[in-house]
């Protein structure tokens, strides 16, 4: 018999290939399903894999049709991301998404003013990546569909960042999304925002026009589907006139979290190339820094991405620190602990800062208007610079909850 | 078929392999064979030239004066690894005689060795004892070999060697310099390999002793790891081994994120443990996480100046390091990874030649193996039990041989560093598919997803209180990664026919393996 529709195909396929796999739909008019599966888990998890192929075809009301699985060890949200992206693919619109139950991990919020130090970026269709990565403890993961995913596969990433965003325990991590630029990004939004995204990044903004339609496609999913309330944005500056626009973009909207400088694209825009001095991009992270402060939102700088140099990354981070931001994009998972120990606070730091939020304290309960150290006025912004830091060293547990007593010794 | 008997770790095994009856295993340190030890054939030295050249002109030829017949055991080792030529030649020459159903008792096979499958074919080969990978794994996994595989760790090997449950008529060993004599090192020669110290059994027991060269030095080969005096006929060949193949591919540090957070986790447990003070011992296998364990430990040497006083080898590049840095006061060479563990065995006194008789053997006054701080293995699969299995894939395939790693369950701490899943298997399991290991010897379970401390090990349990490390029970994380991979597989099918019998360090039968389904 003709096929009314052509074979629908998506996942990886071929010997390099690992925790994925490769199925192929061709609906057909009558015959019920056909499912042939070839597994390297075949013996341990055949009967599952046929099962899950078997209920994805039932949700998505596809009754008759041919579907061969090619597997290589696929976790189970993975198996129905690519079903789902094949059946879509053979032109059967499906009656509904095939959703798997959402995992309870899933559940946990976030909040505006978290640390933000590392995000860690993870290619939106490649699932190998995904139950591991909470594992590092980055600040963030990035399950990203924008420079990562070929324009080929923008459908079967989405269909595997929604899954992973309910089935993929992310240990606490901020769980973010990095969507596609204009009309597709705002597509996006669509399959990501009913499953506990926190924080959505906006590539190459240049005009507080594209962080607002975002924001009002939010309120248009979360109206309509109850879900997706509250998500936060991270803007990402990546040209000249994002740099010009910075703190139009930052203050553009009260879900916007933080600011992050992009500076690939950006060094393109302005015709240069990175150098290991970063001459070129000063003013850009600087006026992003400033544009970030100026709204009340975190400075984010860009990613480093020599994966072996660690002294680099480093030092990237101390300048990075310097200028103002407070965190840094990571594209493996060993540069984390590294970013994290150059973002927190150095011993000096802390001691200092304990001594002037002591001071302030008693400052407070003795009801005097005027903080002082020694002899030293403590001015109000130091006060609070202080504060920030050690709610930090406390959050990063080096100081602990005793942290009053063990310095009043010093 | 096979009469199957249920051994004191509730496994059915076989009640003879081969023809020989076995004793089923009794329990951890339960087993005392008496009586005495296998001898070889007394010789006299009137039987060989007063001039000590033993030199045949060809491998064919020392094999016809050696008796080579049908039925015969022949060994040869594993020092050149996956770039052997001797043992594919020994069994090439012995097709072309015409002999038949030989038994090969090598140290260890690679992949290299898959043209034995063509002699088990043909009938010029019965049945293999020893690791089985690879190409010979899945062929056995089959149920196509016709006697039943024994695969016993090194230091069991030797144990079989010297109780006589192993008789070996010819030994083949590989000698990368030799003298006309019969002494020969691995240390030196253009297929320099480092120790030989897995033929060292079968220099002293086997009836026949053939040392295979390409690198014939004047007498006397100096360093000597193996004696002359034992050896009957040397034989040289245009080339003993592809030394490019000898390196092994799992000595490279792995650069896998997950990997490394495992090595380093495991590090940070030895530290909380008390473990990493001056004067520490450790073992850390082959394989890119042990290797990656070495150097956080390094690090952690370096950084707190802490030296140790001896590691055991496997050695390579990063243990000849810490020798040279003065991290260890010694390396005990089991057998060496890389070409910088042969320089360092050249150059280093501090770099000392073992074998499986000073490290692992059973009938030995002793061994080194118990002395060790902390061992760091590998392992396909553990249960809840902390019993684990090293041999067989979790489908049931036999996947590697045992090699040191039930030797080095017996160390003072011995941690399996696994991940808790391999793409879609439970690494973490109720029941290990064939039992390799007693769970009352591994102290330690680090996966990526946490720490699981065995409840019979209270003195590491009360130390790690309070650390900021993720110790967890077994079965919370093997609850969690069910979680993750959809559930408990399927029970994997298996066929009747008994197709290796597992023996345990003291020559008793701990499990079975049997023909796959399928």
């Amino acid at each position: 018999m003709a096929s009314k529709h052509p074979v629908g195909a998506a996942g990886q396929q071929g010997p390099q290939v690992r925790s994925d796999c490769w199925i192929e739909v061709e609906p057909r008019q009558s015959g019920g399903l056909d499912i042939s599966l070839q597994s390297k888990v075949a013996g341990m998890y055949g009967q599952s894999i046929e099962g899950l192929v078997g209920e994805g075809c039932r949700v998505m009301g596809l009754d008759h049709a041919r579907v061969t699985v090619v597997d290589q060890g696929a976790l189970p949200f993975v198996l129905a991301a690519r079903l789902e992206a094949a059946v879509r693919r053979s032109g059967h619109e499906p009656a509904a998404p095939f959703l798997l139950p959402a995992a309870d991990h899933c559940g946990y919020a976030s909040r505006p003013g978290r640390l933000r130090r590392s995000r860690l970026y993870l290619p939106g269709n490649e699932p190998k990546f995904y139950p591991n990565a909470g594992l590092h403890g980055p600040d963030g993961v990035i399950l990203d569909l924008e420079d990562s995913v070929a324009p080929g596969e923008k459908d079967a990433a989405r269909c595997l960042v929604r899954n992973a965003l309910r089935a993929v325990n992310f240990y606490g991590s901020e769980r973010m999304v990095r969507i596609n630029q204009g009309e597709r990004g705002l597509d996006d939004l669509d399959w990501i925002i009913p499953h506990n995204v926190h924080l959505v990044l906006i590539p190459k903004v240049e005009d507080p026009g594209q962080v607002t339609a975002v924001d009002e496609r939010i309120r248009a999913i979360a109206s309509a589907t109850g879900r997706g309330e509250p998500v936060l944005l991270m803007p990402i500056i990546e040209s000249a006139l994002g740099a010009w626009k910075a703190y139009e973009i930052a203050a553009s909207c009260e879900r916007v979290a933080a600011l992050a400088i992009g500076l690939e694209d950006y060094t393109a825009d302005i015709g240069t190339q990175r150098t290991a001095m970063g001459a070129e991009s000063f003013w850009a992270r600087c006026q992003v820094v400033n544009g970030a402060k100026a709204a009340g939102v975190q400075p984010i700088d860009t990613v480093f991405s020599d994966v072996s140099d660690t002294e680099g990354l480093i030092a990237s981070c101390v300048e990075a620190k310097g200028l103002g931001f407070v965190g840094k994009g990571c594209i493996h998972p060993r540069q984390i602990a590294e970013v994290h120990r150059a973002f927190a606070p150095d011993e000096v730091e802390i001691a200092k800062a304990t001594r002037i939020v002591l001071a302030f304290e008693e400052a407070e309960a003795k009801g005097l208007g005027v903080v002082s150290l020694g002899s030293k006025m403590i001015d109000a912004p130091v006060v609070k610079r202080a504060q920030t830091t050690v709610a930090m060293a406390r959050e990063v547990g080096l100081l602990g909850d005793d942290w009053r007593d063990s310095r009043e010794e010093d | 078929m096979t009469r199957l008997v249920e051994n004191a770790a509730g496994r059915l095994v076989p009640a003879e392999i081969n023809g020989t009856e076995a004793v089923p295993y009794k329990g951890v340190g339960k087993h005392a064979p008496t009586g005495r030890k296998a001898a070889p054939p007394i010789r006299s030295c009137n039987d060989y030239p007063l001039d000590g050249n033993k030199v045949t002109a060809s491998l064919t030829e020392a094999l016809q004066k050696a008796g080579l017949r049908d039925g015969l055991t022949i060994s040869t080792h594993h020092h050149l690894r996956n770039g052997d030529f001797v043992a594919g030649a020994v069994f090439a020459a012995a097709a072309e005689l015409g002999v038949k159903d030989l038994r090969w008792f090598p140290s260890a096979s690679f992949p290299c060795h898959a043209g034995m499958i063509e002699h088990m074919e043909n009938g010029v080969l019965h049945h293999i004892e020893g690791s089985m990978n690879g190409p010979l794994g899945d062929y056995c996994s089959k149920g196509k070999m016709r006697g039943m595989a024994v695969l016993r760790s090194h230091g069991g090997r030797y144990q079989a060697v010297q109780d006589g449950e192993v008789h070996i008529d010819i030994a083949v060993i590989a000698a990368p310099t030799a003298d006309p004599f019969g002494n020969a090192t691995g240390d030196r020669g253009p297929t320099a390999c480092g120790l030989l110290g897995f033929a060292l059994a079968d220099s002293e027991y086997a009836d026949h002793v053939i040392a295979v060269t390409d690198n014939l030095v004047p007498f006397p080969c100096i360093p000597w790891q193996i004696q002359g005096n034992n050896v009957d006929q040397v034989v040289v060949m245009d080339s003993i081994g592809d030394s490019s193949q000898i390196v092994s591919g799992t000595t490279q540090i792995t650069k896998s994120p997950d990997r490394l957070l495992i090595a380093e986790l495991t590090a940070r447990f030895c530290d909380e443990a008390g473990i990493i003070t001056d004067g520490f011992s450790f073992q850390a296998g082959a394989g890119g996480t042990s290797l990656s364990f070495a150097i956080f430990l390094r690090d952690m040497m370096r950084a707190r100046n802490i030296k140790a006083r001896f590691v055991r080898g496997g050695s390579n590049k990063y243990l000849v390091d810490m020798l040279e840095e003065g991290l260890t006061d010694y390396i005990l060479d089991g057998q060496t990874f890389d070409l910088d563990g042969v320089r360092s065995m050249r150059e280093n006194p501090g770099h000392v030649n073992t074998s499986p008789f000073t490290s692992y053997n059973w009938h030995g006054k002793g061994n080194f193996a118990g002395m060790l701080d902390v061992v760091v293995l590998g392992a396909t699969e553990v249960d809840v039990d902390f019993n684990a299995n090293v041999v067989t894939h979790s489908d049931g395939r036999l996947l590697h041989g045992i090699g040191g790693w039930q030797n080095c369950l017996f160390s003072k701490c011995t941690i399996l560093p696994i991940p808790s899943f391999r793409d879609r298997i439970p690494v973490l399991v109720d029941r290990v598919t064939t039992l390799c290991g007693p769970g009352e010897l591994v102290d330690v379970i680090v996966t990526e997803r946490g720490i699981a401390i065995n409840p019979q090990r209270r003195d590491l349990i009360e130390q790690l209180k309070g650390s900021s490390l993720p110790i967890r029970p077994i079965a919370e994380i093997k609850a969690e990664v069910e979680a993750i991979v959809g559930g408990q597989p399927q029970a994997p099918e298996f066929g009747e026919k008994v197709i290796a019998a597992i023996k345990w360090v003291d020559g008793t039968v701990i499990d079975c393996v049997r023909q796959t389904g399928g």
